[in-house]
């Protein structure tokens, strides 16, 4: 039998009960559309997570003060845990993989401007931080490349912290209260927005040094590293870990590469995706369920003509071909419709809401569409059996 | 060539026996026009089913065309149904979604012939037997002689050796049932072995040769 016929035969089949077979692909559509929805915005999220992460670039390395061991964080606790300083920041930008190095020490503090005040996060950083975190500079400049203990009292505000303090009025130049500190306003950044929870824009960057003293802090919270693309963060990471570990004596420190980061984080993502994906699988089981009883209905109703096959020299082997590719089209015509359900969906969903973003890849599509014709397939072999298995007299019998 | 030897054919109803054919031996050479008359459960259809192989004798050998059917594998059987035999049925056995066109042009597809080949041999078929203007209807708005037709010229369309026909005429009215008669009677002409079961002593006596079967047996083979 050719192809062509075989498709012929199979869709006449399945098209001479136009109500029961859209309702049976029906079963198998809305599993498809599940998988294909859920795995579409599974992905989104997954997209969107990692460009949050890497809108500030791939080649970064952060170090934190204090260990973590698998007991958890050993760090601020135990005293022999040497702070992070802004000399160690000035020891890793020497090493020839370092392109840029920056002191980070955060924390909230009031800042004045004549009559207005508001709380906000300060940043002590240095120069770099706008190269490493590409960050924007919307007016003025960044902090000066000052000497990094004795950096002038010179303020940059977050987009947000200038629209409240300042409004439409010139900010550049005026002399601003930061925890009671005198700071020149030199710089306005541009809007960044938030990230996993941190507004960049509510705050204020002065350098690292007078933020340590402000807070009266000796250690620095992070320091943040941005290194050549030529060499691989492994062996940067390694790089740094061995300074470090010359200058603190041991290891009181965490190096997190955000290559690292982003394999873990993808790791989760792609789990959850999946999870999620097989959840949808669920309906499809339903879908499946459904063929085989419409399938069983089919071969009982089609007893004669499974009786004629057999009289014209059909074997039983043909028989259950015949049976099994009417299951399989049943179920792949109701995957494509899941398919435009599940896409149709997804696009519907990000129209209405834009910030979850939704990702339909090419991959799962095909792999919907493979898994709704293996559920028919699997679905069809009970019924396709018994039709095989008939005695072609009496298959002819029945009328 | 059908030869049958010391053929039962035994079904179990509960604990019980029943002899659907005992001891029947018979045959039938080429070209032949059979008729198989006998009263109602008198094993006429069974002894059909064996010859067309679609059923087996629980004993006795079967040969057709010199070759041991009774003895082959169930692929190898159909291989013979393929090529070999036509079956004609009281009930037509039209399959009701598919066109007259495409019910003749069945076996031929399930063969894996192409296409246009099929079109050529289905539509010269659809001319022979007078269907030409109905090649495109299905079952349901054909009439019961058309209908007939239609398995005919799917029974013939493999160009069998023998056709098989059970009651054909059961289920058609007198002038319908005399014109399918004369087409059979035709294509056994032209050389086809022609076998029919029928109860209408009338279409029976023109057949040259009569088998009458009472009990599983043949009675009488004149
Ligand atoms: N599958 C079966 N199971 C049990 N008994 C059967 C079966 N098929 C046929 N028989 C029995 O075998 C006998 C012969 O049946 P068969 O159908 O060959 O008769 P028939 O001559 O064709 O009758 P009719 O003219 O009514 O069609 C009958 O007694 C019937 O009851
Ligand atoms: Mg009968």
């Amino acid at each position: 039998m050719q192809v062509n016929d075989f498709l012929r035969y199979t869709i006449y089949g399945v098209r001479a009960q136009r109500l029961r077979s859209f309702l049976t692909a029906l079963g198998i559509g809305v599993g498809i559309g599940a998988v294909v929805l859920l795995t579409s915005l599974g992905e989104g999220l997954h997209h969107f997570v990692l460009a949050e992460f890497t809108q500030f670039g791939t080649n970064l390395i952060a170090i934190n003060p204090g260990k973590v061991t698998t007991h958890g964080i050993s760090g601020a606790l135990v005293s022999n845990v040497r702070p992070l300083t802004i000399e160690d920041t000035e020891s890793l930008k020497k090493l020839p993989q370092i392109l840029d190095a920056v002191s980070v020490v955060q924390g909230n503090a009031a800042i004045e401007a004549g009559s207005h005040q508001r709380r906000t996060t300060i940043y002590g950083v240095d120069a770099s931080a706008s190269r490493v975190w590409r960050f924007g500079v919307a007016a003025g400049r960044f902090l000066p490349d000052d000497p990094p203990r004795a950096a002038r009292s010179f303020a940059v505000l977050g987009s947000k912290v200038r629209q409240e303090l300042f409004g439409s009025t010139q900010a550049l130049g005026i002399r601003v209260r930061i925890g009671g500190e005198l700071f020149r306003v030199i710089g306005s950044m541009e809007s960044k927005g938030q990230l996993l929870g941190f507004d960049l824009d509510d705050a204020v960057y002065i350098p690292a040094s007078k933020a340590l003293a402000l807070f009266n802090r000796e250690s620095l919270m992070e320091i943040d590293l941005l290194h050549s693309t030529n060499s691989s963060s492994t062996v940067v990471a390694e790089k740094v870990r061995k300074v470090l570990v010359g200058r603190h004596g041991s290891e009181d420190f965490t190096i997190t590469t955000q290559e690292k980061m982003l394999d873990v984080l993808g790791g989760v993502l792609g789990t959850l995706t999946i999870a999620v994906g097989a959840l949808g699988g669920i309906s499809l089981l339903v879908g499946g369920v459904g063929i085989l009883t419409i399938m069983s209905i089919a071969v009982n109703e089609r007893t004669g003509e499974i009786g004629l096959l057999r009289a014209l020299g059909v074997g039983r082997n043909q028989i259950l071909v015949l049976f099994l590719g009417e299951a399989v089209v049943l179920a792949a015509i109701g995957g494509l419709a899941g398919l435009g359900l599940g896409i149709g969906g997804s696009w519907f969903v990000t129209l209405l809401v834009p910030a979850l973003p939704s990702h339909t890849s090419w991959g799962y599509v095909v792999s919907a569409e493979l898994l709704a014709a293996l559920v028919g397939l699997l679905a069809g072999v009970l019924p396709a059996r018994r039709a095989a298995r008939m005695h072609p007299v009496e298959a002819l019998r029945t009328e | 060539m059908i030869h049958l030897q010391h053929i039962e054919r035994i079904f179990l109803v509960g604990d019980e026996e029943v002899h659907a054919l005992s001891d029947v031996s018979m045959t039938a050479s080429d070209g032949e026009y059979i008729a198989i008359m006998g009263p109602s459960g008198s094993g006429k259809s069974s002894l059909l089913n064996i010859i067309g192989l679609l059923d087996r004798p629980d004993s006795g050998s079967y040969e057709l065309d010199g070759i041991k059917v009774s003895e082959l594998e169930e692929e190898q059987q159909a291989e013979i149904r393929r090529h070999k035999i036509g079956f004609v049925f009281q009930f037509f056995h039209l399959v009701p979604r598919l066109t007259a066109f495409d019910n003749i042009a069945l076996p031929l597809m399930l063969s894996g012939m192409k296409q246009e080949e099929r079109q050529v041999r289905v539509t010269a078929a659809l001319t022979a037997f007078g269907l030409g203007n109905r090649a495109g209807h299905r079952p349901d708005q054909l009439s019961g002689g058309q209908r007939q037709r239609v398995a005919i010229a799917r029974a013939t369309i493999m160009q069998p050796s023998v056709i098989l026909a059970d009651e054909p005429t059961g289920n058609l009215d007198r002038s319908s049932g005399v014109e399918v008669a004369e087409i059979l009677e035709e294509l056994n002409h032209q050389g086809i072995t022609l076998i029919m079961v029928t109860h209408d002593p009338d279409l029976g006596r023109r057949a040259r040769r009569q088998i009458l079967m009472v009990d599983g047996r043949i009675e009488n083979d004149k």
